[in-house]
């Protein structure tokens, strides 16, 4: 969604640029997702396809409720189901509403070589901006929690806007307004988070005696909060990270292996351009060109 | 409902049984949530499954699909050896004090009066002992061995927690600790609301289960307070609607009963239906029949409906049977005895009970109509679509007219909903094509068949030929104007006993009270009387103002009866007119008249100390725990089995299934046995779909895009099934191809000594539309219906399950 200012930005992917954050005076947002009051009904889902105009293919049944399979290009949000027995041998039916975290420290925007593909609003809201991805796939491998997807069509990167463009005029995001339940909630972050307390206490009272507020320091924290029964054991929540941390490889990338590489893509060249002022041009040579063909011969023999 | 949707904010203790609010009503469901978190509500979800309800209940308790009743009337039992129920509303609201005749009994499993040649009772003696007045006998001891509490006890006293546990496979502490939940709101301040739907009326019981239930509320104190009630969670947006205008074939609008063949006179009809008050000075509101059915005839035949001709009572069809419903009129076509088909927004080859006997009545008709906006698998049934249907066309001889309608967002008019509210809506845009409205449709039938009467005659011209028609345009009435006659209006000035005039001639009525029996008020629904008056369209109001924030602002669209949210709210306060939880006040007496946030459901000025019953529509005044003989099945609710099922019936095993229950000969030469159809199954729907309709709808299809059904691991591991793996589930009637969903959210149920696996089917897969192909649920289910109602037993039924190789695509 690249219909936000620049200067809304606080962070932007491969830049040196510092952004103006002329608007930092702006609220940090959140989307709170209370576990404890979701009946899985995947309106969420439905109003996120709508008001991104998005419709994934019509999948299989796979073993699970959770469809589509996968979040995906097409899919920006997924109720992801998981059964679980607690100690007492009674089951839960664990419904999360899986999507972009909107981390405080975004992996996918430390991770991205592109220059401003992944920016970060005064808000807080982490952003794809479709025209300047390349489509490497850094972002993936950047995300903790595996949520960016890339369009094996336009080689795009993709996920959850936070519903950018609704926020951006004042609205709540898709998902937000169409839960029926209000187990998803949108407001600023110090809000959301006071409710959360709430919500914890009566969870507390019901016997959970370890719900919380997922909201991980790992990465900052996060826009997108969750209230779980069982903070202690986020996993539990088909797949939900314990500690999610960026990759140590994408801070090294970041950190000390991007200079160095860097360092070392400019001393290749620099012996390269020595090596042709003191050798000359590489030219191909009579024996070069018999050994290729030989080579072809031998391989369409093999056939 | 008796009560709301939002008043379930005000329950302390919510139970969802024979239902699955959150997964079929998650908007409705929002105020379970609220209970939850601004009143600290407990939510106790009682299932065969662990559903999308459970996964956020309180206590979740599995039960044996078709077991309810057991659990019930064990809870009965419980709260009475407990005593704990709520004494003072017990004794003045409920019939408990009441008397039955000396000839009621019940042994063996049977109440008395059973003839077998019936297949049913001679109800006779289900009824009060009269004094010389003819009032109910009552002992306000609850000494005498023959009233109804004394009755009630020796009844419910065979249901043990052993015994509930032993039928319905429930572990003992679970159902323990829900009867203690249930016991904790007997407090005069503490409410209980039942929240249900077609987990309990789809069931060869299904009648009495709701009444089970229902009987608990009253020994509970919880019907007509806030946070109380019976609350059937209807699944269409307007199927309140259908049954309010007497859309079954035993009714007429306004719950009116069409008139049986043993009541040849107007007088014969209205002989039974005189309504003499039970106890002394009692309402029985019901003595006004006579002016809700004269206004009804006035308002389809007006001036030819007359004094003289018994207000055309003779235009009226009169019954042979006790019912024409759906497995009826699939028998009569079946065997060729119905031979065309006017099928108006219904799917009968998805909705209707054992598909393959469907499919074969269907083409044995010489025409069907189908009016939908749909491309329904019915209007197909004629089409092979491979395994899913496997018609021959060549072999069908039916001819099929498909009549495209416009739907409820392409027209102006009003639902109703479960809350039993009118609701008017506004069109939203045209519809599609060559789709016509329903109205216009059957108005264009209507005008072509009474010109063939007046042209050609017939056997009966008269009820076509008599028909009012009065509208501005004759071939497409206004929605409105069908709005206002429905309501009613002053067919002469109407006046009061002081000789005003209360309505000109012409006017639209202000309520039902204003109808009379003598030929000068029309009214084509009486409870519908008010929904549009003088003042305007009360259903088009929108005034959200909630007076004490309890969810109830009476000025949002309009309640039948009379803009009543509340049903039979003046069991909200005690004899003395004070309310029971002064928290949440409904009404009150106040000196000198009853006020409060809602319209009483009494009369405004009758006294406290006159001791008139809450109950108004009853002849005796109070909540009946013993229904006298209203229900085809008994005075008590009893456990019998499904037709289909695993077990004997352990109270009394030679009478197993419903005594009352009609069952032709083909369809239970149909049913299956435990030997060779060990698994229990049961049918529902996803929160993802609307029964057959949004599976043409793609993004529907994405949420939950192809047929499954679900087995429990244990099951699963001793069948060798994988997860997502193919099977092959059948029932004697037919059988279904489709992935498995192995869950733990299905365990085996130990019942009666041995463990029992349920096999859960969703039903939402046909062959039209966008979602996947598959063979729908009622491939499997038995065509045997409620003794009352004769809503087919989708809920519990006996298949077998193999692994399977997955189909050839």
């Amino acid at each position: 969604m690249a219909d936000l200012q620049s200067q809304n930005y606080i962070r932007r992917s491969a830049s040196t640029l510092t952004p103006p954050s002329v608007r930092d005076h702006e609220q940090e947002v959140a989307k709170l997702i209370d576990v404890s009051r979701c009946i899985g009904c995947k309106a969420c889902q439905a109003a996120c396809m709508e008001w991104n105009n998005l419709r994934d293919e019509i999948g299989h049944f796979e073993g699970s409720y959770d469809n589509p399979a996968d979040l995906s290009p097409s899919t920006w949000t997924l109720m992801r189901f998981a059964e679980w027995e607690n100690d007492k041998g009674d089951l839960e039916w664990l419904i999360r509403k899986d999507g972009c975290m909107h981390c405080e420290d975004p992996g996918c925007l430390k991770a991205c070589p592109a220059p401003g593909a992944i920016v970060q609003y005064a808000n807080g809201i982490v952003d794809f901006i479709s025209e300047n991805c390349i489509g490497c796939g850094y972002c993936v491998k950047g995300c903790p929690f595996d949520i960016p997807r890339i369009s094996q069509v336009d080689h795009k990167s993709y996920k959850c806007t936070l519903c950018s463009d609704r926020v951006a005029v004042g609205l709540e995001p898709a998902c937000v307004k169409a839960c029926p339940t209000g187990a998803i909630m949108f407001g600023t972050k110090a809000d959301m988070k006071t409710w959360a307390e709430e919500r914890v206490v009566d969870l507390k009272s019901r016997g959970f005696s370890n719900a919380g507020l997922y909201d991980p320091s790992g990465v900052g924290g996060t826009h997108v909060m969750y209230v779980l029964h069982h903070a202690d054991k986020p996993s539990i929540y088909a797949g939900l990270p314990d500690n999610p941390r960026i990759s140590i490889l994408v801070d090294l990338w970041k950190g000390i292996v991007k200079p160095l590489a860097l360092a070392g893509i400019a001393f290749t060249a620099v012996t390269a351009f020595f090596h042709w002022i003191v050798a000359g041009p590489n030219e191909v040579q009579p024996e070069d060109e018999a050994n290729a063909q030989r080579l072809l011969r031998k391989t369409d023999d093999s056939r | 409902m008796t009560n709301t949707w939002q008043d379930i904010k005000n329950a302390n203790v919510i139970v969802v049984m024979g239902g699955n609010a959150a997964e079929a009503h998650p908007c409705g469901f929002k105020w379970v949530v609220e209970a939850k978190i601004e009143n600290g509500a407990k939510l106790l979800v009682i299932d065969p499954r662990y559903t999308r309800t459970a996964s956020v209940a309180d206590v979740y308790a599995p039960i044996r699909p078709g077991t309810d009743i057991a659990f019930l009337n064990g809870l009965i039992r419980y709260l009475l050896e407990k005593d704990a129920i709520q004494h003072d509303y017990v004794r003045a609201y409920t019939n408990a004090s009441l008397l039955v005749k000396e000839g009621f009994g019940f042994e063996d499993g049977l109440f008395s009066g059973y003839r077998e040649e019936i297949n049913g009772y001679d109800r006779s003696d289900w009824d009060y002992e009269l004094d010389e007045q003819g009032f109910a006998k009552a002992d306000d001891t609850w000494q005498h061995p023959r009233c109804v509490m004394r009755l009630l006890r020796n009844h419910v006293d065979r249901y043990t927690p052993e015994t509930v546990s032993r039928i319905c496979g429930t572990p003992q502490d679970k159902y323990l600790q829900i009867c203690e939940l249930f016991a904790g709101t007997a407090a005069p301040d503490k409410a209980l609301t039942s929240l249900f739907a077609l987990g309990w009326t789809q069931h060869s019981v299904g009648s009495q289960n709701i009444r089970a239930m229902a009987m608990v509320q009253l020994l509970l104190g919880n019907i007509g307070v806030a946070g109380g009630g019976m609350n059937a969670l209807r699944g269409h947006s307007n199927i309140q609607g259908l049954t309010d205008v007497g859309l079954l074939s035993e009714l007429m609008p306004g719950y009116l009963r069409l008139p049986t063949d043993a009541e040849p006179t107007f007088e014969d009809y209205m002989k039974t239906r005189q309504f003499k008050p039970l106890r002394p000075g009692q309402t029985s509101y019901w003595q006004n029949y006579r002016k809700f059915f004269v206004s009804f005839q006035k308002a389809i035949y007006g001036d030819a409906a007359r004094a003289d001709n018994d207000w055309s009572y003779d235009w009226l069809p009169k019954l042979d049977v006790p019912l024409y419903d759906i497995i009826r009129a699939f028998e009569m076509m079946a065997n060729g005895q119905m031979n065309g088909y006017i099928c108006q927004g219904f799917n009968p080859m998805q909705a209707f009970p054992d598909r393959g006997k469907t499919r074969r009545a269907l083409g044995k008709l010489k025409f069907l109509v189908t009016m939908d906006p749909l491309d329904t698998e019915t209007s197909r049934f004629w089409e092979n679509f491979g395994p899913q249907n496997p018609s021959d066309p060549a072999a069908i001889q039916t001819e099929v007219f498909q009549l495209p309608t416009s739907c409820f967002a392409e027209e102006n008019g009003s639902l109703v909903n479960s809350s039993r509210w009118l609701q008017w809506h506004w069109k939203a845009a045209d519809p599609p094509g060559q789709a016509r409205s329903d109205i216009w449709i059957m108005t264009g039938l209507c005008h072509r068949l009474r010109e063939m009467y007046r042209k050609e005659g017939g056997a009966f011209p008269d009820p076509i030929l008599n028909l009012t028609w009065n509208y501005t345009d004759p071939a497409n009435p206004d929605p409105e104007e069908l709005a206002k006659e429905m309501n009613g209006r002053a067919l002469a000035d109407l006046k009061d006993s002081n000789g005003a005039v209360t309505a000109h001639a012409g006017q639209l009525l202000e309520g039902f009270a204003q109808l009379r029996d003598d030929g000068t008020t029309a009214s084509g629904c009486w409870i519908f009387s008010g929904c549009f008056t003088e003042k305007g369209n009360q259903m088009a109001r929108r005034d959200a103002t909630d007076p004490r924030e309890q969810g109830l602002a009476p000025n949002w669209a309009w309640a039948w009866p009379a803009n009543r949210r509340i049903l039979y709210n003046r069991a909200s306060a005690d004899a003395a007119g004070k309310a029971w939880n002064p928290e949440k006040p409904i009404i009150q007496w106040n000196g000198s008249r009853w006020v409060g946030i809602d319209v009483p459901d009494y009369g405004p000025t009758t006294k406290p100390s006159d001791a008139v019953g809450p109950f108004i529509m009853n002849a005796e005044g109070v909540g009946r725990l013993f229904a006298r003989d209203q229900m085809a099945d008994g005075p008590f609710p009893e456990h019998y089995e499904p037709f289909e099922s695993p077990s004997e019936n352990v109270l009394h095993p030679k009478v197993r299934s419903n005594p009352a229950a009609r069952v032709f000969a083909d369809d239970r030469a149909a049913f299956g046995t435990a030997k060779e159809f060990p698994y229990v199954a049961t049918t529902y729907r996803l929160t993802e779909h609307f029964h057959f309709w949004t599976k043409h709808a793609l993004i529907n299809a994405i949420l939950q895009p192809e047929e499954f059904v679900e087995i429990g691991e244990v099951l699963a591991r001793q069948k060798g099934i994988e997860q997502g793996g193919w099977v092959r589930v059948a029932s004697k009637r037919g059988a279904i191809v489709c992935k498995a969903y192995v869950t733990k959210r299905i365990r085996p149920l130990e019942v009666n000594g041995k463990p029992t696996h349920v096999i859960g089917v969703p039903l939402h897969w046909g062959f039209t539309g966008q979602a996947r192909k598959g063979y729908g649920a009622n491939t499997l289910t038995p065509s045997v219906g409620d003794a009352n109602s004769q809503t087919p037993e989708f809920k519990a039924f006996l298949v077998n399950v193999e692994k399977a190789h997955a189909p050839k695509e």
